[in-house]
């Protein structure tokens, strides 16, 4: 039962920004905007200096009462779309976004075209795990 | 001297390669054509094998008239790593990859069992071809062997991150798991070649799909252990490009195992398992091509040469081109009406590869929209980590809903009735760890899901392997230990990827981190531990130089150290980082040391991160991968016991 002792541990870790909601947010925040300098990394990640100072960014927009998509939006005009691991949902992204949708559906159309045969007899248990 | 007999020998395998590839698919129904075939394969594989060990030579004797050696060795540099260096780069690695397709053609040729001749010999002439477009790529466009005039007296030294034992075993093993999905190719176009594709066909099928996901998992699962104690930031997965390029073949994989037990035992799915064949393969080569081209910007691309990357798309388009025409023509032949209901083995089974599928087909569509909207004018975006969270994981959360089903489910008919009370108790465990993960973690309703999906599926486990027990004789612990081998294979690998949930959940939801900086001789509280700073000093390592900081953890009853460091390597001059990592029953404490602070002399800048239930992950992956070695087993077994 492990796991029961690292969600109560993880209830009173102590928090940087003061509020533990904000703090929280900060994290995850950090997590899906991009270090401009560096290859594929998260802020949160990132030893580069400017990561360090696009964190601090984070810390400062969400204390002066900003919201997630507030500050989503202010790197994205920053930076540009790039700097965003969550692509925004516009026109060049449509297909990405409905891509899921549209593969689960054709996919169970599949499925269930394919078992249009007649079950038969009752299966056999024993057979199952030869 | 040495390098030349490599060349030669990698020349020598190309023409054998061909030779099996023209007799195997000629045969005209003579067995002594497809026993030639069978030879060439042989010989050819020991080529690639002689090969490959001048090239682990002129490594290890740090040849610097070689121009691989020079880009990627160092006289400095210790042993083993002059051996995997040999394959940390990319000729090395291209020549490990024919050879490795050889050294499988030769073990097919080598099991021919009750295979028809026909199907038999045409997957291997396939195989042959597949081994010798590799051999091309090889030798004309990264040939290993190249000399270099004058020789320098140094070499460049191998990437700093690469110089370590977990990652010096992934690259083969996700070759090994790659290259193992060419023999279900193969027999997927011999099949679509003879208009047939029969249960002995499928049984030929099963131990290399086995034995590529297996490869697949446990390289995927040391790639993923090696980025979280490695690159310092305490993740192991990051739906990197890169990641993907791997995942993508083990999830077809994965289906392609499912869907080939229904195809050998029920003799239904056929076509679909022949299409899942290709597809595996497909996304083997698609895999190679992203890491190998460096067409995307990742941390893992040492490689850039657009040349080579066209090349590979080129080899890629053949493959695909070849074995979906193919298919668009010959599959309806073998199509066979499913008999099967709504709820039974089957059905399971064909949900399984539903879920796999559509997974594979997002996480590819997310892997290369980034490249498709820059090629078409679009400007760069970002798809990353939300997209794939987002959309992946619920359609492999909901297959993992469905997995403790489908074993205590029959075959052709299934009692969902009877099955559902028999899993009663871990539904019930698994409700409860919702409620409670709710009610302790401040309603966090996805996180809590998680952790419930996750006992879901190892107490469904524990339950299908009672119930089994059951039907035996005699006292508990005999009959646990008379259950049938794929029994116990079935069962580790489910409840893996049971125990591997809980980690990524626990890890992913529950973790705490703190950046902070810190002077010798400061303390700070810390996921109910005190964390002192004791102090920074200089230490001289074989190749390189480090900062190393001491640190003393202090937690109720007990206290330890824990040494970070920070390694700078002259050769490349690009620093890393050794975290220091504290194993605890509750999740790892881990601390990584940053760069000084600029403006406050002799304080450090330190990330402490406390990573509950993270060993579970890689525990999770183990025992899936073990799993997977059992059941090869299982089948060797078999085909030991028919023969």
């Amino acid at each position: 039962m492990s796991w029961l002792a690292m969600i109560v541990a993880a209830a009173v870790a102590p928090a940087a920004l003061g509020d533990p909601t904000q703090e929280a947010r900060a994290l995850s925040l950090e997590r899906e905007i991009r270090c401009v300098q560096c290859e594929n990394e998260p802020i949160a990640q990132s030893t580069a200096e400017i990561a360090a100072d696009m964190r601090a960014l984070v810390r400062e927009r969400i204390a002066a009462g900003d919201s997630d998509a507030d500050i989503r939006a202010f790197f994205r005009t920053r930076y540009g779309d790039f700097v965003l691991f969550r692509p925004p949902l516009d026109g060049r992204t449509l297909v990405l976004w409905l891509a899921p949708l549209l593969l689960a559906g054709a996919g169970g159309w599949a499925v269930l075209r394919l078992r249009r045969g007649q079950p038969t007899a009752p299966g056999d248990p024993e057979e199952s795990d030869r | 001297m040495i390098a030349e007999i490599g060349a030669f020998c990698a020349a020598l395998a190309l023409a054998l390669s061909l030779a099996q590839g023209v007799l195997g698919l000629r045969t005209r129904g003579r067995e002594t054509r497809a026993a030639a075939a069978a030879a060439s394969a042989q010989a050819a594989a020991a080529l690639c094998l002689i090969a490959m060990a001048c090239l682990i030579v002129v490594f290890v004797r740090s040849d610097f008239s070689v121009s691989t050696v020079v880009a990627h060795s160092h006289i400095d540099k210790p042993l083993i790593y002059k051996i995997a260096g040999a394959w940390g780069n990319h000729e090395g690695s291209m020549l490990l990859w024919c050879a490795v397709s050889a050294l499988f053609g030769a073990m097919f040729a080598g099991m021919r069992g009750a295979q028809s001749l026909g199907l038999w010999s045409k997957a291997l002439g396939v195989q042959g071809f597949v081994t010798a477009g590799a051999l091309i790529y090889t030798i004309v466009l990264s040939n290993p062997f190249a000399r270099l005039d004058p020789a320098p007296l140094q070499g460049l030294g191998l990437n700093p991150l690469l110089q370590d034992p977990a990652l010096a075993a992934h690259p083969p093993m996700l070759y090994l798991g790659y290259v193992g999905l060419s023999i279900p190719f193969s027999l997927a176009i011999a099949a679509l070649l003879e208009g047939r594709a029969d249960q002995a066909w499928a049984k030929a099928l099963r131990p290399w799909t086995l034995i590529a996901w297996t490869c697949l998992t446990f390289g995927i699962g040391l790639g993923a252990y090696w980025a979280y104690y490695e690159l310092g930031w305490g993740g192991w997965w990051f739906w990197d490009p890169v990641e993907n390029a791997s995942f993508m073949p083990w999830l077809i994989a994965c289906a392609l195992i499912h869907s080939a037990i229904v195809t050998e035992r029920r003799g239904s799915l056929a076509s679909w398992t022949i299409l899942l064949s290709i597809l595996g393969f497909g996304f083997a080569l698609l895999g190679t091509f992203l890491v190998r081209s460096g067409v995307l910007t990742s941390v893992h691309a040492f490689a850039v040469d657009p040349s080579r990357g066209i090349a590979v798309l080129v080899l890629l388009a053949i493959a695909l081109g070849i074995g979906f025409g193919l298919y668009a023509m010959r599959a309806h032949k073998l199509s066979q009406p499913a008999g099967f209901a709504a709820v039974s083995r089957e059905s399971m089974l064909v949900w399984n590869n539903f879920g796999l599928a559509v997974a594979a087909g997002v996480v590819l569509i997310g892997t290369l929209y980034p490249l498709l909207v820059e090629a078409m004018g679009g400007g760069l975006i970002s798809v990353g980590p939300p997209f794939f969270n987002l959309t992946v994981v619920p359609v492999l959360g909901a297959l993992l809903l469905l997995l403790p089903l489908g074993p205590m489910l029959t075959w052709r008919v299934g009692d969902a009735r009877a099955a559902l009370k028999q899993l009663a108790p871990a539904i019930a465990l698994a409700l409860i760890t919702v409620i409670v993960a709710l009610w302790l973690s401040n309603w966090r309703v996805m996180p809590a899901i998680g952790l419930g999906v996750g006992v879901w599926l190892v107490a469904g486990g524990l339950i299908y392997l009672w119930t089994r027990m059951q039907r035996g004789e005699g006292r508990a612990l005999a009959k646990l230990a008379l259950l049938p081998l794929a029994v116990w294979s079935m069962s580790v690998a489910h409840i893996g990827a049971g125990v591997l949930t809980i980690g990524a959940i626990g890890e992913t939801a529950f973790r705490s981190e703190r950046g902070i900086a810190m002077v010798p001789g400061e303390s700070v509280d810390f996921a109910g531990r005190r964390i002192s700073l004791m102090d920074v000093g200089q230490v001289e390592g074989p190749n390189y130089a480090a900062t190393r900081a001491t640190f003393r953890v202090d937690e109720t009853g007990r206290s330890a150290s824990l040494v970070a460091e920070r390694r700078l390597y002259p050769t490349s001059g690009m620093p890393t980082t050794e975290v220091g990592i504290l194993g605890a029953l509750d999740g790892d404490l881990y601390v990584a040391l940053g760069e000084p602070v600029r403006d406050a002399p002799g304080a450090w800048t330190v990330r402490l991160y406390h990573n509950p239930v993270v060993q579970l992950i890689f525990l999770g992956a183990l025992m899936m991968a073990l799993g997977g070695a059992l059941s090869l087993l299982t089948l060797m077994r078999r085909a030991k016991a028919a023969a």
